[in-house]
């Protein structure tokens, strides 16, 4: 039986297009420094120190290099990892696994991206594997594009239903004081008026490039309850790992892929006793870059039957004050500082659990909650959050 | 038997040849930013001191590596200092701004307690020792790059 985990301190940035102000490592000492005021603890105190970013992206090799003292990891262990999309998540994983071994007591989970450096899509083709990728290659968009495409021809959404997902999300996001996008939007006809990037992908239906770093202070049960007063339980983590599909990355039409989230879900709900993830917990913080893939994620975390997705959007199912919120931050259409981007679901669920996200809490008592992340290789990582074992 | 992985007779294998383009950029932040201005406007260089550890970072840094303290004291320090080691390289790479033999050391300058990575020149590799004392040559033409210092020539 593992060691119990909880999340004691909670800090990040605020999160914004241009951060010309700090260098990349002065903006990750930021979050570290909050997570540590909040946990009431000396970087002193930390035993081991974990994180990563999306390597390149901001034309950096081994970032990890130049920031050893700003991520308090100095005369520390300290790991650097990278795993694409799930950065941040896999951060806390490790983070997770060392506590619960009783390796350390106290560990430090950071994730991060500074995406005013370096061009995004340009890493993603430019170093993509030359037999099969290159070429073809066009960065998230295209991608998100193709999995948009499949659901709005097999699902039964509409347009509007993509539309009602960015109007839930800036409304959230127009309450979280750390998110990036706040752009006030009043209706669905603001919404279909933005530009298709690539069909059937609007500029409103995909998420910003964001600059931002967040980090976390992990604890194990005997020192936790000590630290802080509402420690939040990491009850269980799944991970799931796979690889592109060659059908399309995030999506597979020729139906014969195994998604990584029907795994993880079907292991962490099981384990969990978990038969209808909709009342046995009770909000979600889930890595959606765009619009439509909320939807899509929807059906594959098994929150609503196949082809129902847009159904929960257009029932006000998911909204903040809805039956199930998903993403009350705002999610990642809102705020998107890669690296740092799972790590925030994290942190975004515990608040919640907390009762302390401030403008954009949830009304009803959350005492379980789930994030999840989602990377370039169809992998999954899976949280469970509890305010008590 | 035949598997898919094995090679035919006389078939060719295929090998892709490419480069890598990202271009990027990089904030030098506030700190990093007022190092390089003082270097490019007024030939100074700075650093930062924090006064738990006693220890004055150059180039200048926010973050105190000993304590994880915020600095907030800027120290101007010697534009001379003494050699701690150096290497003289040979090998020409495209990435390289300098010619070859690219000559470089790390100096500690007078003031500073860290190491400076920085080219040496107006010397021969032969006449080169560690403990040597140099002294900053700057460009005419300063453009708020580390490469506004020329290199550090021998101190007569
Ligand atoms: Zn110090």
């Amino acid at each position: 039986m593992p060691n119990r985990v909880a999340i004691v301190g909670i800090g990040q940035t605020y999160h914004t297009g241009s951060r010309d102000d700090v260098s990349q490592p002065e903006m990750v000492a930021e979050a570290v420094r909050a997570a540590l005021a909040d946990a009431q603890l000396s970087i002193k105190d930390i035993e081991g120190v974990f994180f990563g970013n999306m390597e390149t992206f901001e034309g950096i090799y081994l970032p990890d290099h130049g920031m050893a003292a700003e991520v308090g990891a100095f005369g520390k262990p300290g790991f650097k990892v990278n795993t694409g999309g799930t950065t941040g998540a896999s951060v806390v994983t490790e983070g997770f696994y060392m506590v619960s071994s009783g390796l350390y007591d106290l560990a430090l989970v950071i994730g991060f991206e500074k995406q005013d450096c370096g061009d995004t899509t340009a890493a993603i083709s430019a170093a993509a594997v030359p037999t099969w990728a290159k070429g073809a290659a066009t960065g998230a968009i295209g991608e998100f594009a193709k999995q948009a495409l499949s659901y709005l021809e097999t699902s039964g959404a509409k347009e509007e239903h993509a539309a009602m997902v960015r109007l839930k999300a800036d409304r959230n996001a127009c309450r979280n004081p750390h998110a990036h996008l706040k752009l006030g939007l009043k209706s669905v006809d603001e919404v279909l008026k933005s530009p298709y990037l690539v069909w059937p992908l609007r500029l409103m239906d995909f998420c910003p490039q964001s600059c931002g770093a967040c980090a976390l202070v992990l604890a194990s049960e005997k020192r936790a309850e000590k630290i802080h007063k509402k420690p939040v339980w990491i009850a269980d983590v799944e991970v799931v790992h796979q690889e592109p599909f060659r059908a399309g990355v995030f999506g597979d039409p020729t139906g014969k892929e195994t998604y990584t989230q029907h795994v993880a879900c079907e292991r962490l709900y099981k384990r969990n006793g978990i038969t209808n993830p909709r009342k046995d917990i009770d909000m979600a913080e889930i890595y959606e870059p765009s619009n439509w893939e909320e939807m899509n994620l929807y059906e594959h975390l098994h929150f609503c039957d196949k082809n129902e997705g847009w159904k929960l959007i257009e029932k006000g199912i998911t909204e903040i004050e809805g039956e199930f919120p998903v993403n009350p931050s705002g999610g990642v259409i809102a705020t998107n500082p890669i690296g740092a981007t799972p790590i925030i679901r994290v942190a975004e669920a515990a608040l919640q659990i907390r009762g302390d996200a401030g403008e954009h809490q949830i009304a009803r008592d959350i005492k379980t909650a789930m994030a999840t992340a989602l990377g370039g290789p169809n992998w999954t990582v899976l949280f469970l959050l509890k305010r008590s074992l | 038997m035949q598997t898919v992985t094995e090679k035919l007779e006389g078939m060719d294998v295929w090998i892709y040849h490419g480069q890598i383009y990202i271009p990027n950029t990089y904030s030098a932040g506030a700190v990093g930013s007022r190092f390089l201005i003082e270097l490019r406007d007024k030939k100074r260089i700075m650093g930062t001191r924090c006064p738990a550890c006693n220890r004055v970072y150059v180039p200048a840094r926010s973050i105190c590596k000993d304590c994880f303290g915020q600095l907030d004291e800027w120290v101007e320090v010697s534009d001379r200092g003494t050699v701690l080691t150096y290497a003289v390289d040979h090998e020409s790479k495209p990435i390289q701004p300098m010619a070859t033999p690219i000559v470089y050391g790390i100096i500690q300058l007078d003031g500073a307690d860290t190491g400076f990575v920085h080219m040496l020149g107006e010397v021969d590799p032969e006449q080169l020792r560690v403990g040597m004392k140099v002294q900053a040559v700057f460009k005419e033409e300063r453009v708020g790059n580390i490469l506004d210092i020329k290199y550090f020539k021998p101190l007569a």
